[in-house]
């Protein structure tokens, strides 16, 4: 059976998309958990969820203020932020559309109504009291369509790129919440905070819903380092980076001429095996993180130009294709 | 409460299945019979099961909102089934095939060596203002010399019972995946009906479609690459173009996902990388097909499409500039067509046209806006008609004017009073409008569906069966009529 290109990417993307809203949404919900749980002096306030979803420049161009309501209105409900909830459940309906006739109908119309959902009641999104319903809606309205997609699609290559940019997408935003949570913690208000370093530390993994898995693995209190190596290399974890990798190796090794991606994803593994939490000083573990975010633009790149680009940049163009195709 | 067919008053119009003398035509005494039996009830479920079947099959034509994006509708469907006899339905199938044999042969003729025009058999002057004459298929050789592949030609009936051929589209025809989702849901909600009589199958059209489009492959090819190349998600037609790719076993394309090579070869991108295509089924106008070689701006087309289909490398159905034939005023010299190329009598008979181009006919035509149908030469799907007896004073002023400036693009009609079959209206019958539309497939071999797709104007008294303007569909039945 033939794979289209353009299928094959929509489908990638409906997932990245499906995905970016769902984490969005759980560190939403873990940031504002956090925030009940300290002291006033030193909680962390928002702007670090900014910073996470890479949409710094774009937020302070269009909001002057920096306080709950303008950062929770800017990543759930704002139009022109392309990475806020509301967007990228659009996008991802976008996609969906135009692949109507490959997925299943239930997860089309799963899609369609979960956006048409979160579009109608978005006021329910910015407001204090319903906020978690609200997030919970749209993380088990995702969790919901991973399901379908697993339980009623065929397992074939248009369900590999599925799953490839489903863990893409959670691979990286796993790496920048570990990013920012570290650069936060270890500032000047550190010493302050050593007190609350468990509770901190905890809603780093409930953002990733991840608290009660690190628990039964590791029968470790909850520290940093012990956090950032779990949420890293933890081989079971479904949101850990190097359980995400595996997942993309899997669906490459499943898809055509998937090598040269797949080269790419070693060094990430080695990358990773590499790293060592308790040796790393703050400003490496920083370099490594943004190595690690760069290898796996590389990876998408790599998809992007092996599948969903064919003979555009590929060296000989069409005509040396003309003979692989014959 | 049953149907009953004694209050049923269709006097004023020619009836496709009550007589004037009250009694079922030939074909449709079992459907009249059938229906006249069942209770209110019955009818109610039976109806209720059909818009389930429409729901739940998807069959849909979307509508383009601003504010909601598209949506899709559900198809309105009338449970009673229009008939035909078939010895009448054969008459019609040869009308038929003489007539899109004729349109190929001048299509042909025109992008060759015009010896109609030569002859003096058709204007020159036609050909120079022709919106849908494309030069740059002057010489062009389509496989099999054949043109349009796929022509879907409207039939009416008039008062007296005359069916005539209202207009011929040769572009990219559209409807006929309601034909065959009609038919289904029919046989599902229906299925004692199929049981008693025997009705002509319509199923086989994908497969016809596919032989025929595979005809037209490249003769060194063993297994033929075809896709349906769609505008994309936006098209009102939309749901045909996957249903029909579905049903063929087709990959459905887009402009982006086709490619011509260095060697004028069609690809199409996959994850395997491009592979060859050899018939594109098109349903893209032809302005759009190809930014090089017609509208530059055009992002539905794939650059250098044109070059590769007059090179050979790939066919493409419809033939582009097949459309010459499906202009208004050409429409007026189709019998001199058939004449002229078979030297055979029209078996099917053209709605009687003054075309305004000639000074005598316009003058008649000037003179009688309020009693006339005019038409632009070349719109399609109802837009730019007058109406005459339906008109204002301004609509004739402002056709008359438009008819004085540019007369080519003008012919004109008597209105006909289009024919009627009964149909459900709150649990009770009544007459309403409709036409036929039945699809000639020309590769290799001729094929007429049995049938076609009946569309009947749901409002009261309205003539007008176009989906978007209030209209619905019916199946057709060809019945056997020498065993009933």
């Amino acid at each position: 059976m033939t794979m289209l290109s353009r299928v094959a990417e929509h489908l990638y993307w409906m997932a990245r998309y499906l995905e970016r809203a769902e984490n969005t949404a759980r560190l939403i919900t873990a940031n504002a958990n956090l925030i009940l749980d300290l002291p006033k002096n030193i909680r962390p306030g928002w702007e670090s969820l900014i910073a996470i979803t890479g949409s710094r420049e774009l937020f302070s161009e269009h909001c002057p203020a920096t306080n709950e309501s303008s950062v929770i209105r800017f990543l759930i409900g704002d139009q022109r932020n392309p990475a806020s909830i509301l967007c990228s459940l659009r996008f991802a309906r976008e996609n969906a559309r135009t692949v109507r006739d490959i997925i299943p109908r239930e997860a089309w119309e799963q899609i369609n109504e979960l956006y048409l959902r979160a579009n109608d009641h978005l006021a329910n999104g910015l407001s204090a009291r319903r906020r978690f319903g609200y997030l919970k809606d749209i993380i088990l309205g995702v969790q919901q369509l991973a399901g379908i997609a697993a339980g009623t699609m065929s397992h074939d290559a248009g369900y590999e790129f599925y799953r490839l940019g489903c863990n893409l997408e959670r691979a990286d935003m796993t790496t920048r919440i570990i990013d920012v949570r570290y650069q936060d913690y270890e500032a000047e208000v550190a010493e302050a905070m050593r007190p609350f370093e468990n509770i901190l530390w905890m809603s780093v993994l409930k953002s990733l819903t991840a608290y009660q898995m690190y628990r039964r693995h590791r029968q470790a209190a909850v520290t940093r380092l012990d956090v950032v190596e779990f949420l890293l290399k933890d081989r079971a974890f479904p949101r850990s980076t190097r359980f995400c990798i595996d997942e993309m190796a899997d669906c490459l090794r499943n898809l055509p001429r998937s090598q040269k991606p797949l080269e790419l994803l070693g060094p990430l593994d080695e990358l990773i095996d590499g790293c060592c939490a308790s040796t790393l000083a703050q400003e490496d573990l920083h370099e490594f993180i943004d190595k690690l975010q760069i290898r796996l633009a590389d990876v998408h790149t790599a998809v992007k130009i092996c599948y969903f680009e064919a003979s555009v940049v590929g060296e000989g163009g069409a005509t040396s294709a003309s003979s692989q195709a014959a | 409460m049953t149907i009953s067919w004694h209050s049923y008053q269709a006097d004023a119009y020619f009836d496709e299945l009550i007589a004037d003398n009250g009694l079922p035509r030939p074909g449709a005494e079992t459907v009249i019979s059938h229906f006249g039996e069942l209770s209110d009830a019955e009818i109610e479920a039976r109806k209720a099961a059909a818009e389930a079947e429409i729901l739940s099959m998807g069959i849909t034509f979307s509508v383009y909102s601003e504010s909601e994006g598209s949506i899709d509708r559900a198809w309105p469907f009338d449970i009673i089934p229009r008939t035909i006899g078939l010895r009448e339905w054969m008459t019609i199938e040869q009308g038929l095939i003489q007539r899109v044999k004729a349109l190929n042969r001048f299509i042909d003729d025109i992008y060759h060596d015009q010896n109609i025009v030569r002859d003096g058999v058709f204007p020159k002057t036609l050909l120079a203002d022709s919106k849908n004459f494309r030069p740059e298929c002057v010489g062009v050789d389509p496989p099999l010399g054949v043109w349009a592949h796929v022509c879907g030609s409207d039939l009416v009936r008039d008062r007296d019972g005359t069916v005539y051929v209202l207009e011929d589209n040769l572009r990219v025809p559209s409807g006929v995946s309601y034909m065959l989702e009609n038919r289904l849901v029919m046989k599902r909600v229906f299925p004692e009906l199929f049981e008693n009589i025997s009705i002509q199958p319509v199923d086989d059209y994908p497969s016809q479609l596919y032989a025929c489009l595979a005809s037209l492959a490249p003769p060194d090819v063993d297994y033929p690459e075809v896709v349906v190349l769609t505008p994309g998600i936006y098209n009102s037609a939309y749901f045909e173009h996957c249903y029909l790719a579905q049903q063929m076993g087709a990959e459905l394309v887009e402009g982006s996902d086709l490619i011509v090579g260095d060697d004028d070869c069609v690809y199409m991108r996959t994850i395997e990388g491009l592979g060859r295509v050899h018939v594109i089924y098109r349903r893209i106008d032809d302005l759009f097909l190809d930014p090089e070689a017609f509208n530059p701006d055009s992002v539905l087309g794939v650059p250098g499409l044109l070059r590769a289909w007059k090179r050979g490398k790939v066919a493409l159905a419809n033939a582009p500039g097949a459309g010459v034939a499906d202009d208004k005023v050409v429409y007026t010299y189709v019998p001199e067509i058939i004449e002229y190329y078979l030297g055979e009598q029209p078996i099917l008979r053209n709605v009687p046209s003054y075309r305004c181009s000639d000074p005598e006919q316009r003058d008649y035509v000037l003179g009688h806006l309020d009693e006339l149908v005019v038409k632009p030469a070349n719109e399609s799907g109802g837009y730019g008609i007058l109406i005459g007896p339906k008109s204002t004073r301004k609509e004739r002023d402002w056709f008359a004017e438009q008819i004085r400036k540019d007369p080519r693009n003008y012919m004109a009609q008597p209105l006909l009073i289009l024919s009627t079959a009964p149909t459900l209206v709150d649990l009770h019958v009544e007459p309403r409008h409709l036409d036929l539309r039945p699809f000639i497939l020309s590769g290799l071999q001729t094929y007429v569906t049995n049938g076609g797709l009946t569309r009947v104007a749901l409002r009261k008294g309205s003539t007008v069966v176009n989906s978007s303007q209030g209209g619905g569909s019916k199946d057709t039945w060809i019945v056997n009529d020498d065993e009933s």
